[in-house]
């Protein structure tokens, strides 16, 4: 996949995003000089981009969340440095959305700047087994409630389709036409197909941009 | 494992309720359990059912009460502080002898507290939890399988015995994301001939009440309600034990800490130590069976909690203190690592608490 200056991350919530929004920027960090991850997630209190601060600044990355992130303050506040991803056009960013159309409401302020500069990708990012995204038309559905709410257009689809720890090959190559049906009514392309590394080599070849994710793990 | 779903633990929960035939769920955002209210709020219209967001907690288990008179399948769900708000509810559902499913993602506390996990409501839930001489079912899943299933389980056991059901859970067990299977044979609903439906002119009227005006009748109500306690305690117990058949160490947890003790209890089997884990899966009733059996073999109990130390009473109590019962524990939000209780472990195999 060409990465874009901006990759902006939505979708359901439980979806995936902030374990692929780590993960990418592991990934930009090899061809790019500053990285930067935003987490703009005001819905989700308890797993965050910021699980992952530690790993990230060793790699120089540069980490922008809200300084409540994982603190007992429950509120939804934004870090105000996000200005500084849309306004450097050296920086390679992740912004990672919370989810579902509530959380996509904290993009609508920004949006107005990522599309006059005119080089973002917005990506969906589906899983065909959470329980409320079951099909392609459903997924639509929270796909159109949260660009009406971020304000921006979705232009490209991940397909993230997992159930966690038990996932099998299959099952990814079962959600191929999960994600090509949503990409058919949506008008989109599909740009990745994420998958566990320990399911990678039996899916290389199988399946066009195949992303290999480390899972990100919450420490206490 | 295409028949499977990935959920989180508080998701599992609400699905699972709409599986069980609960139509109306009333309740009040609060982290970490507000996924449950989201997940209704998105449902219940789907399918005929009842979501209202209250205006308190207070009003919340209020409906409760009200629809559970009715006969129907009722829940509502919180967390710590919004359970101490719902208090005097579980009171007057116990005193009217009303079935209904309360779900408890527990946080820091005590106050306002924090909104990280915690097992700290286990007094709160497992001695009664408001006034008056009273019991819940108490509930402790430990995987968000559990999550569904105790779900179904606590809507059951409510109905057969007329009391409240608690799921005691924590916000890591609300929060986590498993693969679940849903599939669930759903029984005949319960015959509610006390429940407040319209005489028709054929029946006399039911009456839901928690008032009695005479003290001997609210005395015989307390002995009788006492009565389906024993017979409660003597027949729904469940636990799991796991690698207590030759241990010499036991280690006891539920929920999440239970989760971390199988961990640190595999890694202390690999250094050969003999230690296995007592789980409690109901708190109350609690499963004293399996305690007076290890207190015959085993040289010390390890209690492993998310509190100061709540849990351990009742262990000691089970275990008849013929054993060192110790406390291994984390608080405020805190979860205890594998490492400290392997660390608890290794320290009761090298002769333990003096």
């Amino acid at each position: 996949m060409n990465y874009k200056r901006i990759t902006l991350l939505a979708g359901h919530y439980g979806s995936g995003k902030t374990n692929i929004a780590v993960n990418m920027a592991f990934r930009l960090k090899k061809d790019y000089e500053k990285v930067a991850i935003a987490d703009i997630d005001i819905v989700n209190p308890y797993f965050r981009t910021k699980d992952s601060q530690t790993e990230l600044e060793a790699n120089g990355i540069k980490l922008i969340c809200s300084e409540y992130a994982n603190s007992n303050v429950d509120i939804p506040a934004l870090p105000q440095e996000i200005y500084s991803v849309i306004d450097n056009k050296e920086v390679m960013a992740v912004v990672d959305i919370g989810g579902d159309d509530r959380g996509a409401y904290a993009l609508g302020r920004y949006a107005p700047g990522i599309i006059e500069e005119g080089n973002y990708d917005m990506l969906f990012v589906v899983n065909k087994f959470r329980p409320l995204t079951p099909d392609a038309r459903s997924t639509v559905e929270i796909m159109h409630e949260i660009e009406a709410a971020g304000k921006i257009k979705f232009t490209g689809i991940i397909n993230n389709s997992n159930i966690g720890n038990e996932t099998t090959a299959d099952d990814v190559l079962d959600s191929l036409n999960y994600a090509d049906e949503i990409s058919r009514i949506a008008c989109l392309p599909v740009v990745m197909t994420t998958v566990m590394a320990e399911l990678f080599d039996a899916l290389d070849g199988k399946i066009p941009n195949l992303f290999a994710l480390k899972l990100q793990k919450k420490l206490s | 494992m295409a028949d499977k779903v990935l959920m989180k633990g508080n998701e599992a929960i609400a699905e699972a309720a709409i599986i069980a035939g609960c139509r109306h769920y009333f309740g009040y955002p609060i982290t970490p359990q507000t996924e449950i209210a989201a997940y209704m709020a998105k449902r219940m219209p789907k399918i005929g059912g009842t979501f209202l967001q209250a205006e308190s907690e207070i009003a919340a288990i209020n409906m409760v009460y009200g629809v559970s008179s009715t006969g129907k399948r009722v829940m509502t769900s919180s967390s710590s502080p919004g359970i101490s708000l719902k208090g005097e509810g579980l009171s007057y559902l116990a005193g009217a002898d009303l079935p209904a499913l309360v779900i408890n993602v527990q946080r820091g506390g005590p106050g306002l507290g924090g909104i990280q996990p915690s097992q700290s409501d286990y007094f709160q839930a497992t001695k009664g939890g408001a006034h008056g001489d009273f019991r819940m079912i108490v509930l402790a899943p430990s995987s968000v399988q559990e999550m569904a299933d105790m779900t179904v389980k606590g809507f059951d056991l409510a109905d057969k015995y007329r009391m409240t059901a608690m799921v005691l859970a924590d916000g890591t067990m609300g929060q986590m994301m498993e693969p679940v299977s849903l599939d669930y044979e759903i029984g005949a609903p319960v015959e509610k001939p006390w429940a407040t439906t319209g005489t028709k002119m054929e029946r006399p009227h039911n009456i839901v009440n928690s008032l009695f005006l005479v003290p001997d009748e609210l005395e015989k109500s307390n002995f009788e309600r006492f009565e389906r306690y024993k017979y409660i305690e003597e027949n729904e117990c469940m636990y799991e034990e796991y690698m207590m058949d030759d241990a010499e160490i036991c280690v006891t947890a539920f929920g999440i800490a239970a989760r971390v003790s199988k961990n640190a209890i595999n890694a202390a089997r690999e250094m050969g130590i003999k230690v296995g884990l007592i789980r409690p899966i109901t708190l109350w009733p609690f499963p004293v069976a399996p305690y007076r059996k290890a207190a015959d073999k085993v040289k010390e109990i390890i209690s492993v909690e998310l509190s100061m130390g709540q849990m351990i009473e009742d262990v000691k109590l089970a275990s008849e203190c013929k054993v060192p019962v110790t406390l291994c524990n984390r608080v405020g939000g805190m979860i205890p690592s594998p490492e400290q209780v392997l660390d608890a472990i290794k320290n009761a195999a090298n002769g333990g608490a003096k």
